[in-house]
């Protein structure tokens, strides 16, 4: 069976080019980066190289750049770095709608006597920054606030609310696992003081990220050891990972384009087709502020695992925001924070593409779904009731 | 992903008596859209009094399609009677097992079945005596103490996994907490062996904080206890107590009483010497 992969969101597949770009330091290439010898030196090199290429698709300057193990790595590195350095100020403002790498951590920093704000967002998951003007005090010591949200895509407007934050003093970070390599970001043109990168979201491997600091903002490292990434960051280097991150971040900037027309126009047709094929549904999130690749559509009167493995035996892969997914016994965080009622929640399905999904990809799935939600209606309690009452009415 | 045994995927892709019968014996709806499951069972019994046929419609996960398409295999050819026998452990273990965090699907199943042989019996809906503790999925107390007891539970979590209660809000959780103590406390003393001196004694100063501190108060007085000698407890009276001339009435009636009842029946309330 051939698989459809649309949970881009979750990982995404490692391109062909980037596996050719690590494979020799898995195996000819395998010297110490520090090493004084030219056969570990030759390794630095490459990871130099790799810097520029980070630094070229963010409009950073290569020495901005620190190499970390993952996203959540670079989240937690910028949230404590921000309260190391300004150890007088206690305060964190964030979205009810982060992810679990900041949301977990602040309730965490909330118990070491820290105070968190979670500033709302509207029904479209839309951010108020007129809230956030009201949130920052004397007392703020970060802002972290996401680019574009992993579950249904909207896009928040953080380089204004970097402004907002430095005109207060305050440091903002911003999570930008789902938006790097999707939407155009250039550090030129912002005052956000520090950014978070994963890898295995843009075609790299997992096991490889960024944290992009600028330059002048104080920095205290989470990991402590070696001299590596000028001290910012201790532990020997993941030289392929580096290696791989480089490669995908020089195709990133290649592909923005397609991405925003090849892949929307797909992920747009994906959404028209099931919108109009399947009643009862409903797009979740802001349609205009958007990534390109997402769409989370939730289908009423039936429940999103049970649709994933459903759409799993026909090698359809996606994600639900449902609860029995998660083994938690409440939808997703992001949903319930929009408002979205429980009934909506359970069913939510997020389909997210890449440039390697295809138009016929996109029309098996169109052509596939109306009979899983329909056959898992067809068992469900509340669905004859509700096209009873459909039809009195 | 779930580990999903062979037959909850197999009763997931193919589930069996899927629907509802026409004027059925026995009908019940439980769990909500809200909770994010919820089973519509209902059976038909043939002149024998035994289920001839049995339907279900279910929102919910795979395990919870699984669990009520083995249910409703299960109970197939039983009397109601019988069929109240079988326990979500029995639907679980018929599935080949269920992941710990789905194993209130296998008690939604239990619970439908109840309610619908209450339904054929026109008993009433809520069990009598039941209180509703977690309000977000509605569970009773007497759902989560059964849940307890045939699935030897211990921690909150656990009674989360099996019945939902405290899965939502968590406002119920101590209340949970509460519960777990009870039917544990309950399968204890019937095995405690005799107190030794000090469990008494430590249960005297609980029993005096926890259930008579608290009235006297309201009442402006309060007790002190100045020592303990075998079974007599010699306290001192306080505050309204201590002028009151119906404090050795109080002392008999209510605290001798109450400790008696919760301690131990030999045990005999002194005034201290004033």
């Amino acid at each position: 069976m051939k698989t459809i992969y649309m949970d881009n969101n979750a990982t995404t597949k490692v391109a062909d080019e980037v596996l050719e770009a690590m494979l020799p330091y898995f195996t000819r290439l395998y010297g110490n980066p520090s090493s004084m010898h030219t056969f570990g030196g030759q390794v630095g090199q490459r990871i130099h190289d790799a810097r520029e290429q980070v630094a070229l698709l963010l409009g950073a300057m290569p020495e901005e750049i620190v190499f970390t193990s993952c996203g959540t790595e670079s989240d937690n590195s910028a949230i404590r770095s921000a309260l190391m350095t300004r150890p007088d100020k206690k305060h964190i403002v964030i979205s009810r709608v982060e992810h679990p790498a900041i949301r977990t951590l602040c309730s965490h920093l909330s118990t070491q006597g820290y105070k968190i704000t979670e500033l709302p967002v509207d029904k479209n998951g839309i951010l108020d920054l007129e809230n956030l003007e009201k949130s920052l005090t004397p007392d703020t010591a970060i802002v972290s606030l996401m680019w574009g949200n992993n579950e249904t895509g909207v896009i928040f407007p953080v380089e204004e609310a970097a402004r907002m934050a430095h005109d207060k003093g305050i440091i903002f970070h911003t999570d930008a696992v789902q938006s790097t390599g999707k939407i155009p970001i250039n550090m030129k043109n912002n005052v956000i003081d520090m950014l978070s990168i994963s890898g295995h979201k843009l075609h790299a491997p997992k096991g490889i990220g960024v944290l992009y600091i600028r330059r002048g903002t104080k920095f205290s490292p989470f990991l402590i050891g070696g001299h590596q990434e000028k001290g910012r960051r201790g532990g020997t280097e993941n030289a392929a990972g580096i290696a791989g991150l480089g490669k995908a971040c020089e195709l990133a900037a290649k592909n923005m384009e397609k991405e925003n027309t090849h892949v929307r126009s797909l992920r747009d047709k994906l959404e028209r087709g099931l919108l109009s094929r399947i009643s009862h549904s409903r797009v979740n999130g802001d349609i205009q502020n958007r990534l390109p690749n997402t769409t989370n559509i939730s289908f009423e009167f039936v429940e999103g695992e049970a649709i994933l493995l459903l759409m799993n035996e026909l090698g359809i892969c996606a994600s639900s925001g449902s609860a029995c997914t998660s083994g938690s016994l409440q939808p997703s965080h992001v949903l319930r924070a929009m408002g979205v009622p429980f009934t909506m929640a359970h069913g939510s399905i997020r389909f997210s593409l890449s440039v390697y999904n295809t138009e016929e990809e996109v029309d098996f799935v169109i052509e596939k779904m109306p009979a899983i939600i329909e056959r898992l209606r067809g068992m469900s309690p509340f669905w004859t009731q509700t096209q009873q009452t459909c039809t009195n009415q | 992903m779930w580990e999903y045994t062979d037959k909850v995927k197999e009763h997931f892709l193919n589930p069996r008596n899927v629907g509802e019968i026409e004027n059925p014996d026995g009908v019940a709806e439980v769990g909500s859209l809200a909770c994010g499951d919820a089973l519509k069972l209902t059976f038909k019994l043939d002149e024998n009094k035994r289920i001839k046929d049995a339907k279900f419609k279910t929102f919910g996960c795979a395990s919870a399609i699984a669990s009520s398409s083995a249910l409703t295999e299960m109970i197939k050819g039983m009397t109601v009677d019988e069929a109240l026998k079988v326990s979500n452990q029995d639907i679980a273990q018929y599935l080949g097992g269920l992941p710990d965090e789905k194993m209130h699907c296998s008690v939604m199943g239990q619970q439908a079945l109840e309610k619908a042989v209450e339904n054929y019996r026109g008993a009433p809906a809520l069990e009598a005596g039941a209180k509703i503790i977690c309000e977000c999925f509605g569970v009773t107390d007497k759902e989560i103490e059964r849940a307890i007891r045939e699935n030897n539970l211990s921690t909150v979590e656990d009674v989360t996994n099996y019945t939902k209660a405290g899965g939502g809000c968590g406002n119920c959780q101590d209340a949970i907490a509460q519960i777990l103590e009870r039917v544990k406390a309950e399968t204890t003393t019937i095995a405690r062996p005799k107190l030794t001196n000090l469990q008494k004694i430590r249960l005297i100063e609980e029993t005096i904080e926890r259930e008579i501190r608290p009235s006297l108060k309201q009442d402006g007085g309060d007790i002190a206890v100045i020592d303990i000698i075998g079974n007599r407890v010699i306290v001192a009276t306080r505050g309204a107590c201590a002028t009151c001339n119906a404090s050795g009435i109080t002392l008999k009636n209510f605290v001798e009483h109450r400790l008696k009842e919760l301690v131990s029946q030999d045990i005999i309330v002194e005034e201290a010497s004033k």
